[in-house]
């Protein structure tokens, strides 16, 4: 179109945050009850500051809910309750532990113990109980390859799980957020980010991280070529000695699956450069959950994992 | 880092090599990560392959693979010093139309694959009509596979000569075709020794500098209010902002606005986001728009410029694509969802059906099945304020939900509106 008017133009981080914006909009304006989930980690802290565009000066049309496994970093859940607060928003705790008290799911055992995969059945049984008909998240597609065909809105049904094959098609920027009652649907705004992206926002936005996301000293040990911290959640084999080392953290999943990397990067700048150059994708480097077959992530989603 | 984002889809089949190109794209602009090069060299080493398989790089969901055909529209990024570029990969599929449409709906250019053995076939028309449907406005018809016709210069303008003559048939105003070999990488991002008589740029150069920044619409002012904010606390009272995303023209405040449809007159006090006001708005920025009257504004109306206002339509003539198994028959009660607004629609009358094979209508269809491309007439159970789709594919679009499944059962694009 030849237009009376000089071209304007946005750069890329403007273009995404934009479309993020208008997404959360069309959840809260289409969905009757919304959560946002927050795991403490750089994605979900960017969907926060994206809630605080779409709707400030007014208040957050929906609570925030972690699921929380109890293995986390204490970094990330003292974070949490400070930020949730500074925000003045409502927070809603769905507990990885109570479901194993409950009886709804059952404890791994053993040194490859993890509580990734149980928090399925919690975050289920949460949107159940609230009654959530919308969960909105911070993945990306690029992070795994099933992600990169996952709508934004990506539809659930009433057990949870993901049907790749049924997927609406998804036109313009006019999204189908219908529901039938208990079904809901995952809603990823920043699909179309980047780990660069996500980290180029953190500091343009000057958004604070939990520390363990910069170079610190803490005790580690190596399992399949990745560095775990050591913690009282996680059993060790006899042959994995605990060592020192100068180390950050990619993500902030359960502490029995998020590996650390050797590095000296102790400021936002510091990271954005390490990652502009880095040659390993954030979950092959750090996700051992990732790690258990070529078609791990699929496996999950179709059964409700987020 | 702040790069311009440029949004591009794909089209072409298995046979064009176009999960090649892409995956051609990626590892030679250096986004392939040592991880995902060991995952992709295991799995071609497993596949009886000689050579590192870059297709494999983009086949995401389990039953592709073992099929190996790509069955659904894939989103990637990747990143060069110019540009940031979201890719959408659309299988090409004669089957699979609705895919091409979806990845073609948000996309700023069209990669369309040609295969050069071949030239110029019935896939190659069908995607550029979809294009041209779409009103893509940058085409790059990529000749691929030039290494198996001894990358000869008279077989390439040839084909040159037939796709800038079917371009210019279909009204693609921006059309380039472009000699490649994706399995070598002659004219993807590096030049190559192939083809040392091409002095146009490689396909990569060549979306780096495509102009996109003029291609929105900046004269006619639209905002579909998307969400009201009224925070009702004690420090904003009596705030009242309309939060949406800006669908046409550049907005300053002392803009004078029209709300639709009721129709009703104010001026804009204030463009803002949560970091403060702004000297003027344009598209695809979301704002807030505060008007110096308390007149009545709900999501789903239109605030838009009252010199050059949109259409206020009881009846739209559309081109649709059919996305649904289940037939559309005539009579058809389906729900619009256009802009921020969702009426109900009956189709009176299913105008005529473009037959994929030979791009001819066909008139008067009984019913549309699944993949067909086709005007409609429908009728309006409350008014939309549209413009025609190739003034403005924000306020020019349409999507139709069928309420019994809440599918997406459609793409339109209005043609006419009245």
């Amino acid at each position: 179109m030849n237009s009376r008017v000089a071209p304007r133009t946005l750069s890329h981080l403007d273009e995404l945050e934009a479309e993020a914006i208008h997404i959360m909009r069309e959840v809260a304006a289409e969905r009757e009850r919304p959560v946002l989930l927050f795991s403490g980690g750089k994605d979900s802290i960017v969907l926060l500051r994206l809630a605080e565009k779409a709707f400030r000066p007014g208040k957050f049309p929906f609570p925030v809910m972690h699921i929380d496994t109890g293995h986390n970093f204490p970094e990330v859940i003292e974070y949490r309750d400070r930020r949730v607060a500074e925000l003045g928003e409502r927070l809603v705790v769905a507990s990885v532990q109570e479901s194993i008290d409950r009886g709804r799911v059952v404890e791994q055992t053993g040194p490859r113990a993890s509580r990734n995969q149980l928090q399925t059945t919690t975050l289920l049984d949460a949107i159940e109980e609230h009654g959530f008909d919308a969960a909105m998240g911070g993945a990306r597609r690029d992070e795994e390859r099933a992600r990169a065909k996952e709508r934004i809105f990506s539809f659930r049904d009433e057990f949870g799980q993901w049907n790749p094959r049924a997927q609406r098609p998804e036109l313009w920027n006019l999204y189908n957020a219908r529901v039938r009652k208990g079904e809901h649907v995952r809603v990823f705004p920043i699909s179309n980010w980047t780990e660069l992206d996500v980290w180029q926002y953190v500091a343009r936005e000057r958004l604070e991280l939990p520390s363990i996301y910069f170079a610190h000293e803490r005790q580690v040990f190596r399992r399949d070529g990745m560095l775990y911290a050591v913690s009282e959640f996680v059993e060790r084999y006899p042959d994995e000695e605990p060592f020192g080392a100068t180390v950050r953290f990619r993500t902030v999943g359960d502490m029995s699956c998020t590996g650390g990397v050797v590095s000296d990067a102790a400021t936002i700048d510091e990271v954005v450069a390490e990652i502009a150059a880095t040659n390993i994708t954030e979950r092959g480097e750090t996700r051992a959950d990732d790690r258990v077959s070529e078609a791990a992530m699929e496996d999950r989603k179709r059964v409700g994992y987020f | 880092m702040q790069a311009e984002l440029l949004r591009l889809v794909t089209a072409g089949s298995v046979d064009d090599g176009k999960s090649t190109l892409i995956g051609r794209l990626l590892y030679d602009t250096k986004q392939i990560l040592a991880d995902q090069l060991e995952h992709i060299e295991d799995a071609s080493r497993r596949r009886g392959h000689d050579y590192v398989d870059l297709a494999l790089l983009t086949d995401g969901l389990r039953a592709e693979r073992e099929q190996g055909i790509t069955i659904d529209v894939a989103y990637r990024s990747f990143v060069t010093a110019r540009r940031r570029f979201q890719l959408a990969d659309a299988p090409g599929h004669v089957q699979y139309t609705r895919n091409m449409v979806t990845g073609a709906s948000t996309a700023e250019v069209a990669v369309i694959l040609v295969d050069a053995r071949k030239g110029v076939v019935e896939q190659t028309r069908r995607h550029s009509y979809i294009a041209s449907l779409l009103a893509i406005p940058h085409i790059v018809f990529a000749v691929n596979k030039m290494d198996l016709v001894e990358f000869s210069q008279e077989r390439f303008g040839e084909i040159e000569a037939d796709l800038l003559a079917l371009a210019a048939r279909l009204g693609l105003h921006d059309a380039r075709a472009i000699p490649i070999s994706a399995l070598r990488g002659d004219n993807v991002v590096e030049v190559g020794e192939g083809m040392p008589w091409f002095d146009g740029p490689t396909l990569l150069e060549h979306l780096e500098g495509i102009e996109i920044a003029g291609d929105r619409n900046l004269d006619d002012r639209r905002f579909p209010v998307q969400w009201v904010i009224r925070p009702m606390a004690a420090e904003h009272h009596d705030y009242r902002g309309y939060a949406g995303q800006v669908a046409g023209g550049v907005w300053r405040a002392g803009d004078d606005v029209v709300v639709l449809p009721s129709g009703k007159r104010s001026r804009v006090a204030a463009v803002e986001t949560a970091d403060g006001e702004l000297d003027a708005a344009f598209p695809p920025q979301s704002v807030t728009v505060r008007l110096e009257d308390d007149v009545d504004v709900a999501r789903g109306d239109m605030l838009a410029d009252p010199e050059r206002p949109p259409v206020v339509a009881r009846e739209l003539v559309a081109d649709l694509c059919w996305m649904s198994e289940r037939p559309l028959e005539p009579r058809a009660k389906l729900l619009v969802k256009h802009t921020t607004r969702t009426a109900r629609a009956i189709v009176d009358e299913l105008v005529s059906v473009v037959e994929i094979h030979t791009l001819e209508d066909r008139v008067a269809p009984e019913r549309l099945e699944l993949n067909d491309l086709a005007v409609v007439r429908l009728r309006l159970a409350e008014p939309l304020a549209v413009d025609p789709y190739e003034r403005n594919r924000e306020t020019g679009a349409f999507i139709l939900v069928d309420e019994a499944t809440n599918d997406t059962v459609a793409a339109g694009m209005v043609r006419e509106a009245s």
